[in-house]
């Protein structure tokens, strides 16, 4: 049957296909949408989804699934990755019994991401074997396949793809059939569960004998496949890089062999050898690193071809950013020494608009931003972000985020600039979800070293930036099962924090008096802002307007918070229709001119 | 039969609804579809642009610049800059709504709708502007935009599958208490552009 499904739904799909039996993971995009999606079935296909605080113990929740005997998911994005490096190193010596897949999403572009980081090359560094889908079709069978690999092999299988597997969507064929899961055997206690420096070193050699195994197992893969041509000539193409290869020979008329990579590590030598024997020259086309690319080179060295190889490090192909039809049309007109037809530039359109991303109408966190650089005025404050939604914080007109560097940064980067910086006011902003996943560790960190420092965890009761994920301060689990939350509040005074408030950022008046406690306090202050995020929250409010009779146009509502439902009218501000009467404007307003909408002059 | 549609415009435009149901429709009418959407961080009141790449030889999702045969755009702005993708001669839907960006009140860009209007006449491409918003809060809320948008498309018989066949879909997607309002914007849509 064919279903649209997007491919991070196929991904899904796959996974139930393949007897997945526990499911974990953390948001991140472009990866949230596997793990929705499986959690959105678990409760009729009888698995195991939880969202885990982050992604060190997701893969370690789901390895202790597969130890004994379970079929495992993990998913998460790149940066994510790193958080879990830490038991996916080692995991690669233990091995597991269960098919254990994660599924590492990769954002070349980058669209929503901190950095462009390659899992495939993370995969290699790992000695794990590493799958690359082309599109959803392909992304569903290897979610499918991923399990059984897992298996063959005793490792972890990495499935990776990028933003245009994940939020592309494709005519896709899914079937109802599911494998037949057994009964996972149970755990069993042995040794080689025990990671001693002796078992590893026994385990590095098992390790890399796999790869020739894993190699030899993708020899025969229908994921690596040529597409037969004409000419001495050819193209070696990996993950969606091979469908823009395959358009761009179709727009230059072209019919050349090419051989898709869909197993970029470990990369099968006979299946390469096989294609490269016909060949005088060969392009490589791969997003990011040069991974393909590189073990071509070691092949055609050991193998003494004579043939001459193409790509990133001849600048031929880019390492940075994404590829398309249009850019590889160009790298294989180049290749070829073709001369494309003059491109007429005809694309040539008067001044446009700047729209970046920016904090939504009613977006508590502006609010949350706005009191804090009230409270700071005069002072000089340094506020260090973190990721999600408040990162930008950091756009005009709020420029309330100084910093930002990766998941829980906020508060460590915090702790370091008040040493050096002693005259200085240090705020740390992060969300709630990000203070569970990696703030709580800083938090102690500060208290213990007795850092003097602000924590302004932004509780928007939700993962927002993703989605809206749950996490472990909400009442209800990934499959909306009810459960005690916890309270950020607490979490914070059981750290040892001396100063702690909780506070609804839309109060104005008292979210500004709690600021400017805060940052008096002689120590590590922890202020929780708390109220939901304005695009789960519908309605309730009422809309707010101008009352142009009393508006002075002092423009203070455009110039300090950078609302998009305020806009410049010809005769003063305009509250557009996407108000959703958070009142902020309102609490400010020095004329009294900003009422509610329908309510009396 | 093959078809190359972007869609162009703001975060919370309904753009992705749009993209889906323009897929969904392809697919069960028996062609192969390809979308791809911006999702993420981009929806924060960011530009937003689908593609939808419908029949045979469909590669990937991206449509290459300048070759897409069709550019609904849902806002201005969005719909001048979308046309970077749009081939010579192509059809362009473009809603009159303007949606100025936070950099213009703060004085951080420009935001000129003559120009862009001016611009849009001075292409090759067959354009059609309707204001789509004010259609939609016609047809009760402003939000079905999207859908005001896809009537007016289906009304200009360049879709693969017929009108009726949108309509359904649209009609399958939509929650059932929404499905009068958003039947009223199809229609509005629809006889926009000169549909019966």
């Amino acid at each position: 049957m064919k279903k649209l499904l997007m491919g991070n739904e196929a991904m899904a799909y796959g996974a139930i296909e393949g007897g997945v039996q526990v499911v974990t993971g953390y948001p991140g995009t472009p990866s949230s949408e596997v793990f929705t999606s499986l959690a959105a079935m678990a409760k009729e296909k009888k698995i195991v989804a939880q969202w885990s605080v982050n992604e060190k113990v997701a893969l370690e929740v789901a390895a202790g699934a597969a130890y004994a005997g379970a079929r495992a998911m993990v998913t998460m994005k790149q940066v994510g990755l790193n958080v879990a490096a830490d038991p996916l190193m080692t995991l690669a010596y233990i091995g597991i019994k269960g098919g254990l897949v994660l599924v590492v999403a990769d954002d070349p572009g980058p669209h929503s991401s901190q950095n462009e980081q390659d899992t495939r090359r993370f995969a290699s560094f790992a000695k794990l074997p590493v799958l690359d889908p082309a599109d959803p079709q392909e992304a569903l069978i290897m979610a499918r396949e991923a399990f059984e690999i897992s298996e063959k092999l005793g490792l972890p299988v990495l499935l990776r793809p990028t933003t245009r597997t994940c939020h592309v969507c494709q005519d896709v064929e899914v079937s109802e059939a599911v494998l037949p899961t057994q009964e996972p055997a149970g755990f069993e206690k042995s040794p080689g569960w025990v990671i001693f420096p002796s078992l590893a070193a026994k385990r590095h050699s098992w390790l890399n004998q796999q790869q020739d195994v894993a190699r030899e197992l993708f020899e025969s893969s229908s994921f690596n496949r040529i597409d037969p041509g004409t000419g001495r000539q050819g193209i070696i193409a990996g993950g969606v890089a091979y469908h823009y290869v395959k358009e761009a020979l179709a727009l230059l008329g072209l019919d050349i062999p090419v051989l898709k990579i869909g197993t970029p590590y470990p990369l099968p030598i006979n299946v390469v050898m096989k294609y490269l024997d016909k060949l005088d020259r060969v392009l490589v086309v791969e997003e990011q690193e040069p991974v393909i690319e590189d073990q071509l080179i070691q092949m055609i060295f050991h193998h003494r071809r004579p043939v001459i190889l193409r790509g990133k490090y001849n600048r031929f192909v880019p390492r940075e950013g994404e590829l398309d039809t249009g850019k590889v049309k160009e790298i294989i007109a180049d290749f070829l020494k073709i001369e494309l037809p003059d491109h007429k530039n005809v694309f040539n359109p008067p001044p446009l608009p700047v729209r970046p991303p920016i904090l939504c109408a009613g977006c508590p966190h502006r609010a949350s931003f706005y009191a804090f650089k009230q409270a700071a005025l005069g002072a000089d404050a340094i506020f260090t972000g973190d990721i999600g939604c408040y990162t930008l914080g950091n756009m005009a007109p709020l420029h309330a985020v100084d910093t930002c560097l990766c998941m829980g940064a906020s508060i460590t980067i915090g702790s370091g600039l008040q040493m050096v910086e002693t005259n200085k006011k240090v705020v740390a902003f992060l969300g709630d979800s990000t203070f569970f996943h990696t703030g709580i560790p800083g938090l102690i960190n500060a208290v213990h070293n007795q850092a003097k420092q602000t924590v302004v965890v932004l509780d928007n009761r939700t993962t927002a930036m993703t989605g809206h994920q749950s996490h472990p301060g909400l009442p209800r689990t990934a499959i909306g099962e009810p459960v005690e939350p916890l309270d950020i509040a607490r979490l914070a005074e059981a750290c040892g924090v001396g100063f702690v408030r909780v506070v609804d950022p839309y109060d104005y008046a008292a979210s500004l008096e709690v600021a400017r406690q805060a940052l008096a306090y002689e120590g590590v202050a922890v202020v929780v802002m708390r109220r939901e995020c304005v695009a789960i929250v519908k309605g309730g409010q009422t809309a707010r307007m101008i009352d142009s009779e009393k508006c002075l146009d002092c423009g203070l509502c455009i110039e300090e918070l950078g609302c998009p439902a305020i806009a410049k009218g010809e005769e003063g501000p305009v509250i557009g229709a996407s108000c959703t009467g958070c009142d902020l404007c309102r609490q400010l307003c020095p004329s009294g001119a900003i009422i509610e909408r329908g309510g009396a002059k | 039969m093959r078809l190359d549609i972007v869609i162009t415009g703001v975060g919370g435009q309904g753009n992705v609804l749009a993209s889906r149901i323009l897929a969904k429709a392809a697919m069960e009418w028996g062609l192969p579809v390809r979308t791809s959407e911006a999702i993420g961080m981009a929806q924060r009141e960011g530009v937003v642009m689908s593609q939808v790449r419908m029949g045979e030889g469909a590669y990937g999702a991206l449509i290459p610049d300048g070759s897409a045969d069709v550019l609904l755009g849902f806002e201005l702005a969005e719909t001048i800059r979308g046309l970077a993708k749009l081939k010579s001669g192509g059809v362009v839907i473009a809603n009159r709504q303007t949606i100025y960006p936070v950099s213009v009140s703060l004085g951080l860009s420009q935001y000129e709708p003559e120009q862009m209007i001016s611009y849009l006449e001075n292409t090759d491409a067959h354009y059609h502007l309707l204001d789509a918003t004010a259609l939609a809060g016609e047809a009760g809320t402003y939000k079905c935009t999207n859908i005001v948008m896809l009537g007016a498309l289906a009304s200009l018989g360049i879709l693969p599958y017929d009108e009726k066949h949108l309509k359904q879909v649209m009609l399958d997607v939509i929650p059932p208490k929404l499905r009068d309002i958003n039947l009223r914007a199809f229609e509005l849509g629809r006889q926009a552009l000169g549909g019966e």
